[in-house]
């Protein structure tokens, strides 16, 4: 079964800071990774690959310094990786078209996988509109996957009800965090995954030079959260007092 | 066709998508859409899908749609290769210029897939629409919260997602007229088949109307222990639990009604007490909003402090119960 993930790379947005001059949020010298939920979509390729055999193929839309990143997901165990560069401005119309003609170019893809989401964005797009844009099935909050050749089943958390959905192949997955827990390569993987090959292509190969996004970025506004921050310690019985007393003062015990 | 309404060579209107059995979401896009196309001069097209959808046409029209469209009613589970097959001939006939759609699991996987088959942008989560000049703008939280992200349409038509709760519904208003068309689209042979649905276990709890939530993670052992939080809860007289992601989705120690953050509920009471929570950005996403935060945490590095207002450095099992009892003699 040849799989490929789309995996994406992000600042951790747990080091954003809000810039109070600007009021925007400092995106600059953050740490970057590969989205979380982004490599369960990768060790789920894996335990498939173990069962079924295949190839497992990283497809990154991204800027040049992401190849150290998708090193990481190729040291899990994915046999190749390819880099797009991302257009400035680009949106999901342009990221997600890229990927599919992508996975086009590939050819004999049996399965794409996907996040249910990436961490800084959080809009769970690319998925369904690969999916969409290629017509195939799409089996969105997968947290239980069987496939066997030619086909594939998945548990899937849908909020309100787990919906059974069963799909012949080529389809598109998108996992949730819950899947699996993503493997850490050993030395000898990381070691190997140097020989491990990561293609450029480019946009224009892909038949998509000049497209337009859809969706323009008017402002980003930074929010700040002023918390009081007042940490009680030490004597226990005196904390708890002590904390009683103010949020009977706020008037939260009424 | 049996209608009279022109077939536009324009792109105007705006349209809500609804599926039958989520109503109040459907009421809370039409007076968001009703709104938007008063200031545009445009009108409001509701497209009602799935089982019985014709029995609630009127109360749409009432809710503020002009035409209600009725389709899919052949349709046994919601499933986003149907409904985006719909939607595509849909739009493409009435050709709106917004199309909303609710920001549940099933619109969050619709949304994407009708834009791209529609070769359309799609802005998720917008908690803001509002017409500025000639444009239509979309605000939306990103990075976990750290920023608003103010986005614009570059084509039409544009798809929006819309939370729950991001707007008010309008109040039934009996005497407004509308036009209903029934509109059957033959559904092709997908490649997908659902082959088994159960609805999830719920608590029935409400935790983004709580005005007081007391709030579990991982710091707590085991199961039964969460009847700390429960009396806790109680004696505050906010009997709501909210709990982190890992407390609902791995655990299941609680119904995903409970869950917190990022990818679950979005919350603002007046109080929020987090037990056992390390504070990681995905679940301060979820609950950044509240009036006042407690941190209970024996890790004094814990982010969670700083995202709080009121912190207790030390071990839940130990400052619960005396919490408790401090609260108890204040009520
Ligand atoms: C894409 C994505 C989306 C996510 N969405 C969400 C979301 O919506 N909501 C959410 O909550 N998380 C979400 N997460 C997960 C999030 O990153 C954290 O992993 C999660 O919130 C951690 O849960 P926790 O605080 O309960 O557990 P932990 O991080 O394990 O923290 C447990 C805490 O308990 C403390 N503790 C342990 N024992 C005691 C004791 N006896 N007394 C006092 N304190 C104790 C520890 O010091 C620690 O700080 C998401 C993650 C990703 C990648």
């Amino acid at each position: 079964m040849n799989i490929v993930v789309c995996a994406k790379q992000v600042v951790d947005v747990g080091e954003i800071k809000v810039n109070p001059s600007t009021n925007k949020p400092v995106l600059e010298g953050i740490p970057k990774k590969i989205s979380d939920i982004d490599k369960n979509a990768v060790e789920e390729a894996i335990r498939i690959k173990e069962k079924l055999g295949g190839k497992i193929t990283v497809m990154t839309v991204g800027p040049p310094d992401a190849k150290d990143k998708m090193k990481e997901l190729l040291a899990m165990g994915a046999d190749e990786a390819v880099l797009i560069p991302r257009p400035q401005g680009a949106d999901y119309h342009i990221v997600s078209k890229l990927l599919s003609k992508g996975i086009k170019k590939l050819g004999d893809v049996d399965l794409v996988l996907c996040g249910e989401a990436s961490i800084d964005m959080f809009s769970g797009q690319v998925g369904p509109r690969i999916a969409g844009f290629l017509d195939w099935p799409q089996l969105t909050y997968s947290f239980k996957v069987e496939a066997e050749a030619g086909k594939v089943k998945a548990c899937r958390n849908m909020g309100d009800r787990m919906v059974v959905t069963e799909a012949s192949c080529p389809a598109v997955l998108t996992v949730t965090k819950e899947i699996n827990e993503p493997r850490l390569p050993s030395l000898m993987q990381i070691l190997g995954s140097a020989r491990k090959p990561i293609h450029d292509w480019t946009v224009s190969e892909l038949g998509m030079d000049g497209e337009t996004a859809r969706v323009l970025e008017r402002d980003l506004r930074g929010v700040k959260m002023e918390r009081k921050n007042i940490v009680f310690k030490d004597d226990l019985d005196e904390a708890v007092a002590q904390l009683a007393e103010r949020l009977a003062k706020e008037g939260l015990l009424g | 066709m049996p209608r009279d309404w022109p077939k536009r060579a324009f792109w105007g209107d705006i349209m809500v998508v609804v599926y039958s059995d989520l109503k109040r979401n459907g009421f809370e896009l039409l007076s968001k859409a009703r709104e938007l196309a008063d200031k545009r001069g445009n009108k409001v097209c509701a497209v009602v899908i799935g089982k019985d959808a014709g029995t609630q046409a009127q109360e749409y029209i009432q809710r503020g749609a002009d035409m209600v469209i009725v389709t899919g009613s052949s349709m046994e589970h919601f499933n986003a290769e149907d409904v985006s097959d719909i939607l595509e001939v849909v739009v493409k006939e009435e050709r709106p210029e917004i199309v909303l759609i609710a920001s549940t699991k099933d619109g969050k996987e619709l949304a994407p897939r009708l834009a791209s088959k529609l070769d359309a942008g799609c802005i998720s989560d917008a908690n803001k629409i509002y017409v500025d000049g000639d444009s239509i703008l979309a605000e939306r939280v990103v990075y976990s919260g750290n920023g608003i992200a103010v986005e614009q349409f570059g084509s039409f038509p544009g798809i929006i997602t819309v939370p729950g709760k991001a707007f008010d519904p309008l109040p039934i208003d009996p005497g407004r007229t509308g036009e209903v068309v029934n509109r059957d689209i033959v559904l092709k042979q997908q490649r997908s088949s659902i082959v088994d649905v159960q609805k999830m276990v719920s608590e029935g709890v409400n935790v983004e109307e709580a005005e007081k939530i007391v709030s579990c993670g991982r710091g707590f052992k085991k199961s039964d222990d969460l009847k700390l939080i429960e009396e806790l809860a109680r004696v505050m007289n906010g009997n709501t639990l909210g709990c982190s992601r890992p407390i609902a989705a791995d655990l299941k120690w609680l119904s995903e009604d409970h869950w917190v953050g990022l990818s679950g509920h979005k919350v603002k009471p007046k109080l929020y007490i987090a037990c056992g929570i390390s504070g990681q950005i995905q679940h301060v996403a979820g609950m950044r909003d509240s009036g006042i935060i407690v941190a209970i945490n024996k890790d004094a590095d814990a982010p969670i402090f700083n995202s709080a207002d009121y912190g207790i450095v030390g071990d839940l099992y130990q400052v619960i119960p005396k919490l408790i009892e401090a609260i108890r003699q204040k009520m």
